[in-house]
């Protein structure tokens, strides 16, 4: 073949467009592949909000459920639980809880709409397993300063009875408190805020 | 009469053959990929986990087709599935044993073969893309043994995956948490993405690794194997080209991989039959139990093949430079991955074999395969437990999580340390 007379730049032109169009129309026809792999419509509806009666609880008690497969752990502290939550701030990462691991509602010193119910995720925020509840003060292998709260057998990330995360173990972020709203004084709803309803 | 039919016996064959070659080039691939195919003489023990990785690769795709039979990739049936394959199939608890102890095998013969490469220098020039193409090989199996392993759907099945999962929302930007839904296809570890994996694990992944051993096999017969002295042997041939210290593929070579693979299966089967679930380091003993997705067993570990990774992934503990110490351990846990990946350009002795270059290259090998050792022991252990002496389990993780680095990172100035260039190399390979 010659290339006399052959207009290699036109050829380097169409070249060019060919390649762009061509790319442009396979990132369109990964859209539906792409987006198949998201959670589907039953995964979205099965993720729909439960109601969860926390009447039964006593205090001191755990209260495990389900929200989206994940577990929820509704715990009910008692007085002296509220106090010692006071006392550990130092020891924490984030004691204010700057970092956006709850509702707005919740951002407060107990992480909770009403002071006594811990509404929480129940997975490590290290690598998602689901730490202990370990509500008993200074058991010896957690030692003498435990005052009740959560811990990870995976890794050991200690958290506090609000789901705090100490400082030096390898979670990087308090436990996620999830949207919630109470129906009555024991009845809530996990999945749903005061303000969406 | 008999002599009549000898003939047509030869030459039926031969014209079919003939017709054959006009047609494919089977001939000629023949030649070129075994009977001309000429290799150098010295291969040793090394050499023979090459050919052990596609006899590992052929049982893993036999027994896994047999498997899928029987097996069903949904939550609610997965792990009876397995119970089923085990008692009920004939000779499913073989196939399934075969098929497990196969995964554990594939990794061992893996990271021999990869060793072999360490030492004699096998990723040096010409040969960095088979050695990448290699590397890709090996990233592609560790996907596609993590992806299999929660088709069980135990408890480690389920929260080992959750939490590897869990490792992309460690991804800054806003982007980890809706990724993590992605690749599960879920707001956890369920039905959706066992199903998905089963996909993954039995079609997606196995392509990509076919594909992806054609191409290593390729670039390997394009530049010729290495050996144990690292010398060319393309440097020294006779009048008709062929290499003084080559010999063909086969029947040499053919011959003795066989008594390699004998033996091999000799070794794989009394796991299969003896000790299938090797005290709990080729068959987790959690993974006897199913999937509970509000439980985590009181201590998770990856199997053992992970496990050096594992250990890197959680030798991060503090939090610097902003990052938080999540981040970090999965960071490094993939920087320790693709530094793999610049050997050829990290080494800068021009020497490639062990035996022909100096003491910090080989104090750096040996204190990388000791630092690979000991992590992949303390990953299946639990972190705050004193398992060895002095530290516990996290101190010694940072500490061999360092030699695992600085045996990448300051390879750039021990080799050149070593002044390999003025050591003298053989002429021609030797034994």
């Amino acid at each position: 073949m010659s290339d006399d007379g052959l207009d290699l730049r036109r050829r380097r032109f169409l070249t060019a467009t060919t390649v762009a169009v061509g790319g442009l129309g396979a990132t369109f026809a990964a859209v539906p592949f792409v987006g198949s792999l998201l959670p589907s419509q039953k995964a979205k509806a099965l993720g729909a909000p439960v109601q969860i009666d926390i009447g039964k609880i006593e205090p001191g008690a755990l209260h495990r459920d389900e929200w989206r497969g994940k577990l929820v752990m509704v715990v009910r502290r008692t007085r002296q639980n509220l106090e010692d939550l006071v006392a550990l701030e130092d020891e924490l990462l984030d004691p204010a809880s700057e970092r956006e691991q709850q509702p707005e509602y919740a951002r407060n010193s107990y992480r909770s709409i009403r002071d006594e119910y811990l509404v929480m995720i129940g997975l490590c925020t290290h690598l998602g397993c689901a730490p202990t509840y370990r509500p008993e003060v200074a058991p010896d292998d957690l030692g003498p300063e435990w005052k009740g709260g959560f811990y990870c057998p995976c890794h050991g990330s200690r958290f506090d009875l609000a789901g705090r995360v100490y400082k030096s173990v390898p979670a990087p972020a308090n436990m996620e408190v999830p949207p919630y709203r109470y129906l009555s004084d024991t009845l809530i709803e996990v999945g749903v805020g005061p303000e969406d309803a | 009469m008999i002599h009549a039919i000898l003939n047509k016996m030869v030459a039926v064959p031969v014209s079919l053959l003939a017709w054959v070659d006009r047609r494919f080039p089977i001939t000629k691939m023949w030649n070129e990929h075994l009977a001309h195919y000429y290799v150098p003489k010295n291969f040793n023990f090394w050499y023979f986990f090459g050919s052990l990785a596609l006899v590992v690769l052929a049982i893993q795709i036999i027994t896994g087709i047999f498997l899928t039979m029987n097996y069903k990739p949904s939550a609610a049936e997965a792990f009876a599935s397995v119970e089923f394959i085990m008692r009920d199939v004939n000779y499913g608890w073989l196939i399934r044993y075969m098929h497990s102890t196969g995964a554990s095998a594939f990794f061992i013969v893996v990271y021999l073969h990869m060793f072999r490469g360490l030492m004699y220098g096998s990723y040096k020039q010409p040969r960095e893309l088979l050695w990448i193409l290699g590397m890709l090989i090996y990233m592609t199996l560790m996907a596609e043994a993590f992806l299999g392993y929660l088709l069980p759907w135990g408890q480690m099945s389920f929260w080992g995956a959750q939490v590897i999962v869990s490792l992309f929302e460690a991804m800054p930007f806003g982007i980890g948490l809706p990724l993590a839904e992605w690749i599960r296809g879920d707001f956890t570890i369920s039905d959706a993405t066992l199903n998905r994996f089963f996909a993954y694990h039995v079609i997606a992944v196995p392509l990509a690794l076919l594909a992806l051993v054609a191409a290593h096999i390729i670039a390997l017969h394009e530049v010729g194997p290495n050996n144990p002295d690292g010398i060319d042997i393309n440097d020294n041939q006779d009048d008709d080209g062929v290499p003084l210290d080559g010999i063909p593929f086969h029947p040499y070579y053919t011959v003795k991989d066989i008594v390699g693979v004998v033996v091999f299966l000799i070794f794989f089967f009394s796991v299969v039959f003896y000790a299938p679930e090797m005290g709990g380091w080729f068959l987790e003993h959690n993974n006897f139990l199913p999937a509970d997705p509000l439980k985590t067993p009181e201590h998770i570990a990856p199997l053992w093949y992970f496990t050096p990774f594992y250990s890197i992934l959680r030798a991060f503990t503090y939090p610097f430079l902003g990052i938080d110490a999540k981040l970090w351990g999965v960071l490094a846990m993939g920087f320790s991955q693709l530094l793999f990946f610049f050997l050829p350009w990290l080494d800068r002795s021009p020497v490639r074999s062990i035996r022909y270059r100096g003491p910090y290259f080989r104090y750096a090998l040996y204190s990388f395969v000791l630092a690979f050792l000991v992590l992949g022991y303390l990953g299946v252990k639990s972190p705050s437990e004193t398992d060895l002496f002095l530290f516990n389990n996290t101190v010694w993780a940072q500490i061999f999580t360092v030699v695992y680095f600085a045996f990448f990172l300051l390879m750039p100035w021990y080799t050149k340390m070593d002044n390999d260039e003025d050591r003298p190399l053989p002429a021609r390979v030797t034994g």
